[in-house]
């Protein structure tokens, strides 16, 4: 999950990471409010969304009066930015910068370790240098026994500040780097982004930010939990999804899939491709599944208007065979829909399946390639 | 011969008790796997299918010369089951718990480095299978027949998938092995790859990769400069949308890798055939 930049700089200010002084607000009103009263003048307003892009969007702007607060705050409320409408803003103190640098915390596969990775050529075009000017990016790995390399973290120090009017000592920076890091690790966090990172009365700061939290240790982080709905870019099927404890992705087809395990699911979408057809959808219904997940899933994929045929196709391994017929059994009965089903059911208890679906008159087959073609059929109406 | 398990493999459950622990178990026991025992805290002293429950692994390594684990406890407590049977002198783990979260298993990782008797299979796999000899995981034993492909996977139901192509073909396989889909894994298609290549049994090697990461190109690499046997791979995810990118960094660090169209390139320039729908790989295998 993406936490917005006010979420990502309430954890930074409450890991002692220095960040502008700024607020959040909903209304033009509460704009003027905060700039007036804490604030001050110039501010900056900036709109926050979970998509990138917002600057040349005109989703940031520079305010200089309670005028202008009240007429940018009341252009970028409501805004689509990439499809996402701005319902909060950012009133934050306008702050001058010298240079801008970049800094992250990444998960490194490669490595086994979290990698810090560091620019002075920070800002919107990052991407661009570490193409074009490779030699303008420095990594350092974090070791989990000796954490920072001093003889190495002061080499990158001194590229990072020579030619800079303004720098930290190696002392500041090297601590920096440390609590970004313990965000990382506390949070349970993939990535902990801060672009761009000032310097700013000899002391870093963070003037933007990013927080990638890692789906599996949500459980572990229950002051998360209130931004989940409000942080979610979701179709109506992906929320039905994401609140039965499923996963799907909506695409653009009129096939809908239910599969167990994400590469078979994955796979099972390319074969639809390969046949000729469209897939509506992504949907993982998990291992271990038992009836009442696969009650959930027909509901989502029924509700999806586009979807004219249903495939399902599962290969039992600690799924058994059997939970999945019986949910399909309760789920005929609970939910209404008229589609034609292809189904291809094989694996742990599939002896018992095919006697269930049987007695509810659902045809199966053994064959993957069977089932895809005919699906391919029915949903051109063969 | 086959790699990593056989016949003598001494092998206890962590988790026994659970559903899914005592489900697979049973199965693995039907199978012919040498299960002698399982662990639960609490309730050592107990049985469970025929074999004794112990209270932890060491225990368990003590009496019954366990040297293979297989864990099923839930998310939260994984990683620590993991570093349990590492500590036991457990030699291979396999861990098929899904959801553990991935800076723990860096955590797990950097510890296991201490230990390189240790091989840790997973999380968040199906496990292995030596056809005919062992069944260490989850995976269907029936779907599978003894012979000459080895096979390596990403994935758990689509390695099914392959394997039932396989043998529905007349193929068999001499392992087979679902390392698991997380970002961090303890085996990787390298290690495994080298051991397919040492082994007598193994004539050919099947690869299942999917979209994300750079295992597959770098197991392209690999296969260029050290496999002699033949190799054929499929990567699922052709059709799936870009995955969702890691900010910035995640652009700085992986510079283009991860989509299908790269692995199949990769693999093209090392000679492995790429099916393009799973039915194809018995084809291409012939």
């Amino acid at each position: 999950m993406k936490l917005l930049e006010y979420q990502a700089k309430e954890v930074f200010r409450s890991a002692d990471i220095r960040t502008p002084n700024e607020s959040m607000v909903t209304t033009p009103q509460d704009a003027v409010k905060i700039a007036n009263e804490s604030v001050g003048y110039p501010c900056v307003i900036k709109a926050q969304v979970p998509v990138g892009g917002r600057g040349k969007a005109g989703g940031v702007k520079v305010a200089n009066n309670a005028d202008d607060v009240l007429t940018l705050a009341s252009q970028i409320l409501g805004m689509s930015i990439k499809g996402c409408i701005v319902d909060k803003i950012l009133v934050s103190q306008a702050i001058s910068i010298h240079n801008e640098y970049y800094l992250s915390v990444v998960l490194h596969r490669a490595s086994k370790k979290p990698m810090i990775i560091m620019s002075p050529s920070g800002g919107v075009d990052i991407e661009e240098i570490s193409k074009n000017r490779p030699e303008m990016i420095f990594k350092e790995e974090y070791d989990f026994i000796l954490g920072f390399k001093d003889y190495t973290l002061r080499r990158t120090y001194q590229k990072m500040f020579q030619n800079q009017e303004e720098k930290v000592s190696y002392k500041e920076f090297k601590g920096f780097l440390q609590k970004l890091v313990n965000v990382y690790f506390e949070k349970d966090a993939t990535l902990v982004e801060i672009n761009p990172l000032i310097v700013h009365n000899k002391e870093c700061m963070a003037l933007d930010a990013k927080i990638l939290l890692d789906d599996n240790g949500l459980e572990f982080h229950p002051e998360f939990e209130k931004y989940v709905t409000s942080n979610a870019e979701e179709t109506l099927q992906e929320k039905m999804a994401r609140e039965a404890n499923l996963t799907y992705i909506s695409l653009d087809g009129n096939i809908a899939c239910m599969v167990n395990g994400a590469g078979l699911a994955m796979a099972t979408m390319d074969t639809i491709k390969h046949f000729g057809g469209s897939p509506a959808n992504f949907l993982d219904i998990g291992g271990s599944s038992n009836p009442e997940k696969v009650v959930n899933a027909l509901r989502i994929i029924a509700s999806n208007p586009n979807v004219n045929a249903i495939l399902i196709n599962i290969f039992g391994g600690i799924t058994r065979c059997d939970d999945i017929a019986q949910g399909f059994r309760e789920g005929l009965e609970k939910v209404k829909f008229d589609l034609p089903i292809s189904c291809r059911i094989i694996g742990t208890n599939d002896e018992k399946a095919r006697t269930i679906l049987k007695e509810i008159n659902i045809p199966v087959t053994t064959d993957m390639d069977e089932a895809v073609q005919n699906v391919v059929k029915m949903a051109k109406g063969g | 011969m086959s790699i990593l398990i056989h016949e003598k493999s001494n092998v206890i459950v962590q988790g026994i008790t659970g559903r899914d622990g005592s489900f697979h178990a049973d199965q693995m026991i039907q199978y012919g796997t040498n299960v002698v025992g399982g662990v639960t805290p609490g309730k050592g002293g107990q049985s469970i299918l025929g074999v004794p429950i112990f209270d932890s692994v060491e225990e368990a390594v003590v009496q019954k010369k366990a040297d293979v684990s297989l864990i099923f406890v839930p998310s939260a407590f994984a990683s620590d089951a993991i570093i349990e049977a590492a500590d036991a002198g457990i030699q291979l783990i396999v861990c098929i718990t899904e959801g553990v979260p991935v800076n723990q298993m860096l955590k797990v990782q950097a510890y296991l480095a201490s230990k390189p008797n240790v091989r840790l299979i997973g999380p968040n796999c199906p496990g292995l299978i030596s056809p005919g000899k062992c069944k260490v995981g989850i995976l269907p034993g029936h779907i599978f027949k003894q012979g000459n492909v080895g096979v390596v996977s990403r994935s758990g139901t689509l390695t099914y998938e392959i394997v039932y192509s396989l043998t529905s073909a007349g193929f068999g396989e001499s392992t087979c092995i679902g390392i698991g889909g997380d970002p961090i894994v303890g085996t990787d298609f390298i290690d495994t790859l080298s051991m397919f290549n040492e082994d007598p049994q193994t004539e050919s090697i099947v690869l299942i990769g999917e979209i994300g990461g750079d295992a597959e190109e770098k197991a392209a690499t690999y296969i260029r400069q050290n496999i002699k046997k033949k190799v054929v791979a499929f990567i699922a995810g052709v059709t799936a949308p870009p995955e969702k990118r890691m900010g910035h960094a995640g652009a700085i660090i992986s510079q283009g890798m991860g989509t299908a169209e790269g692995k199949v390139k990769a693999f093209h320039e090392a000679g492995v055939q790429v099916a393009s729908i799973p039915s194809q790989v018995a084809d291409l295998l012939t």
